[in-house]
């Protein structure tokens, strides 16, 4: 990845700035931990759309405060990584700019305590992280793979938005803070269930529950550094984190407990196996990492001290040794040019920093005593072992993936480093420090937290349990070690299984790789959906857009009459009977006759000249009226474009073609049908209105107003250049635009019809 | 008499779609211009018709005589032409000049911008 740039160069200026802002933002958040573990909390509000119950609220608690110090301070290190991992790297400034972006999108998605404002966060997490997904544009599976996590998480995203918005609408508020007191009311509602399916499915898409799952392995596509911020702390936590802020408003019935703890076991479990099938590192930290979604969505279940002090612990030990890991990853990717499990072996001896970091994290992600990971797993089995109906099914799910992670953590963090020295692309060679402060510093806190568990409980599990039960007594301790007990013992069959596995490594990876490829892919499965949702566009825009100019005139006469015609029929708004006793006014008849035949002609002839002289009789007919029934000027205008329009159309027909091709006639049934339709509609709808009262204020006005006011004789002419004189002006401009784009249209040369003439002429 | 003149607006409007519908687009215009005018005819008819008294105001006098026809009606209707003029013109221009350059007047073969053929 990195080795095609120009390394020595570096990114300057670019490179180092979003590094010092992050580091910022971490001690911004830093300060208020003593606050928060006193058992404070604090919010700010800004108003942004009142109207709507929108606001930019923020809540600082013990649940958003440990999930800001871990993007924050995880981001700054990823940062600082990438500025050595793409050193010299053409797009950094764009890529830094992504990933900066991502972290503030992140920080508001936790930190907000209006449902509005964390969705509107959230799809700005969605987006960045597309991009961010993406960032190698010119790869096709880079841009199909953040195409597949925007169109899933997005998908989810706008589910979850119908979600809040009934949840809202529910409990009275769009503030979570406020939301917490009508628990009960909103469990006791209707809408209970639709509100928990529509919210699930967006955070089971963001934190890619089994069936969701697929696009997360995909998103490996991005650069490692933003694997390591996605898929430790931050992106894929979204949907845990909205579980967990949500957890005392919606949890508590049979429903939520069992929907999460089956799609959470699922998870945790088939996706640990698919975990220790993959070659490549980074798919299996990738796996591993759909592996501890599910452990948490698991958790989440209950309402227990135990199952949420183990939600607390299991979050902050798995983003601390994944993002160590996957950063490591991208340590020996860098180093040795191949991320492959089976080239590598005996980096230790080239790579000793990067191998002591991975070991640290290693460690704590299989479990083992003294790390902080070995406290998160006792305290999962202690919440599996009291969980009433479930315990058995949860703890076998709990034992079965945690020994899986325990092979796992031996392939991804031991194999690479210990052991015969594999054949590698380059030479393998240390990486630099930027590189591995973060990793380091990462891992140790793992040990830090492990030998020092009291630290990690005051700091961040109480406070977070405190936030999501509502009470800081519920927090179970974090104890290296609580005597021989059932965890104990559950832990020894984890290590023996893991060890068992990691043992028989190769077999085992056989024979899952053998068992993958005979059962269906999901990932294909998508692509079909895709592929279906493609044909079915392409199918719909071929009948809506045909392209063909009487389709779409036929479709909008026809809207018109079944509209209009229908609104007609149900309302029953026109009389009939009344119209036909119109017949005694003979003096106009023949102006009427002319017009009618007029018409007809113009429709049915097959002569140009003869249609364009009936198309003149129409018109001065119609002028006739106009003069008849006290309208002389309008007359006068009739007639002077009635006589514009016949010379303008004999002139064009002059270079234009006949109407019909010889021998092709114009009958076109269907067409008639419809136009006889939409005359009748027409004058049922005129008869309709003479039928009604007339409103003659404005009239009044006028006749009132022309004279004493704006010193006219003739009332038209008052209307036309005194009240509406702007609205003439507008007319005038029209008509220049009209003759300036008609100008345009006759005087620009065309090049093709001359060729084509010249083509007639030779051949 | 209104009455009367709503139906033969109605032809107006019935020969105007089925011009319109027309595949060849000099037909078309020609169905521009009668429903152009069934439009001006029906607006007009709408404000009622008044035989023989134009809206205007006697030389000393501040308002016309009572019965006058509606003003309001006729200076739309005024407008309407006028626009519809401006209209009628840019289309046959159109009309023209897609003759001259595509060398058809079909509606269905004025396709230089979405060709038919196989979809891609």
């Amino acid at each position: 990845m990195a080795a095609g740039h120009d390394e020595a160069k570096g990114n300057g200026f670019v490179g180092w700035l979003p590094v010092l802002l992050s580091a910022g933002i971490f001690a911004f958040f830093l300060q208020f931990l003593p606050q928060i573990a006193a058992g404070d909390t604090l919010r700010v509000e800004w108003a942004w759309a009142p109207s709507l119950g929108v606001a930019l609220s923020f809540l600082v608690d013990g649940l958003s405060l440990t999930f800001a110090l871990l993007i924050s301070g995880i981001g700054t290190f990823v940062l600082l990584y990438s500025n050595s991992y793409l050193a010299g790297h053409p797009q950094y400034g764009r890529f830094a700019l992504y990933l900066f972006s991502f972290m503030l999108s992140m920080l508001g998605l936790v930190l907000s305590d209006n449902l509005i404002g964390l969705f509107v966060f959230w799809e700005l997490t969605t987006l960045t992280s597309y991009l961010l997904i993406g960032f190698d544009n010119e790869s096709p599976k880079a841009r199909r793979s953040a195409l597949q996590a925007l169109l899933l998480t997005g998908a989810g995203g706008l589910a979850m938005l119908a979600g809040l918005i009934l949840l809202g609408a529910v409990g009275g508020s769009f503030e979570i803070s406020q939301l917490v007191p009508q628990a009960e009311a909103i469990k006791g509602s209707g809408l209970y269930v639709p509100i928990l399916i529509l919210i699930l499915a967006g955070t089971f898409t963001k934190s890619a529950q089994v069936p969701f799952h697929f696009w997360l392995p995909n998103a490996m596509a991005a650069p490692t550094p933003v694997s390591a911020f996605l898929h430790s702390a931050t992106m894929v936590k979204a949907g845990v984190y909205l579980m967990a802020r949500l957890h005392p408003v919606l949890s508590g019935t049979e429903l939520w407990f069992w929907t999460l703890t089956i799609f959470g076991a699922v998870t945790a479990v088939f996706t640990s196996v698919l975990s220790l099938r993959q070659d490549d590192l980074k798919q299996a930290l990738a796996y591993s990492t759909l592996m501890a979604l599910g452990t948490l969505t698991m958790l989440l279940a209950p309402s227990s001290g135990y199952a949420i002090t183990a939600f607390a612990t299991f979050l902050v030990v798995h983003s601390l040794y994944k993002a160590a890991l996957f950063l490591v990853v991208g340590c020996v990717d860098h180093g040795t040019g191949t991320r492959d499990a089976d080239l590598l072996g005996g980096l230790a001896r080239f790579m000793p920093f990067t191998a002591f970091t991975a070991a640290l994290a290693g460690l704590s992600m299989a479990g083992l005593p003294p790390f902080i990971g070995y406290i998160g797993k006792e305290l999962i089995y202690a919440n599996t072992i009291t969980a009433g109906d479930a315990a058995t099914f949860v703890t076998v799910m709990a034992l079965a993936a945690n020994a899986l992670m325990f092979a796992v953590a031996g392939v991804v963090a031991l194999r690479p480093f210990w052991g015969k020295r594999g054949d590698t692309p380059l030479e393998p060679h240390e990486a630099p420090w930027p590189m591995l402060a973060g990793p380091m510093v990462l891992a140790l806190l793992g040990l830090a937290f492990g030998l020092m568990p009291l630290l990690a409980e005051v700091n961040f599990t109480t406070p977070t349990v405190a936030a999501i039960l509502g009470d800081a007594e519920k927090a179970k301790h974090l104890h290296l070690w609580a005597g021989v007990n059932t965890e104990l013992m559950l832990s020894l069959a984890t290590f023996a299984i893991g060890g068992l596995l990691l043992a028989l490594y190769r077999p085992v990876r056989r024979f899952l790789e053998a068992a993958d490829a005979a059962t269906p892919s999901f990932d294909n499965g998508w692509d079909n959906i895709l592929d279906a949702l493609y044909r079915a566009a392409k199918w719909q825009t071929g009948i809506l857009q045909s392209g063909n100019l009487q389709r779409y005139l036929f479709t909008i006469f026809a809207t018109f009459v079944v509209a209009v015609g229908g609104t007609l029929l149900l309302k029953d708004a026109v009389n009939l009977g009344v119209a036909l006793d119109d017949m005694n006014s003979p003096r106009h008849w023949p102006e009427l006759v002319l017009i009618v035949a007029a018409a007809l002609v113009t429709a049915s002839s097959r002569s140009r000249m003869l249609a364009v002289a009936a198309l003149g009789v129409q018109g001065i007919a119609v002028a006739l009226i106009f003069i008849s029934f006290g309208a002389p000027d309008v007359a006068i205008t009739q007639l002077l474009v009635e006589t514009l329009v016949v010379v303008l159309v004999a002139v064009a027909m002059l270079s234009l073609p006949f109407l019909d091709e010889r021998g092709k006639n114009d009958r076109r049934p269907k067409d008639m049908v419809l136009a006889v339709l939409c005359g009748v509609v027409v004058s049922a709808v005129l008869i309709g209105v003479l039928q009604g009262p007339l409103d003659l204020r404005l009239t009044d006005f006028f006749e009132t107003t022309a004279a004493p006011e704006a010193f006219g004789r003739n009332i038209v002419n008052v209307i036309l250049v005194d009240f509406r004189a702007i609205d003439t002006f507008g007319e005038i401009a029209v008509i220049v635009v009209a003759a300036l784009s008609a100008y345009a249209l006759l005087r620009t040369t065309d090049s093709s019809r001359d060729r084509d003439e010249e083509e007639e002429e030779l051949s | 008499m209104e009455f009367l003149l709503a139906i033969t607006i109605g032809v107006m409007v019935a020969a105007a779609v089925y011009l319109m519908l027309a595949r060849n687009v000099l037909r078309f215009i020609f169905g521009l211009i009668l429903i152009s005018n069934a439009a001006n005819l029906a607006i007009f008819t709408a404000g009622r018709l008044t035989p023989g008294a134009p809206p205007l105001i006697k030389e000393g006098a501040y308002a016309p005589a009572e019965g006058v026809a509606n003003a309001l009606p006729q200076a739309l209707v005024l407008t309407a032409i006028v626009i519809g003029f401006g209209l009628f013109a840019f289309a046959l221009v159109l009309v023209y000049r897609a003759y001259t350059t595509l060398g058809t007047l079909y509606s269905d073969e004025m396709d230089a911008a979405e060709p038919k053929g196989p979809a891609q």
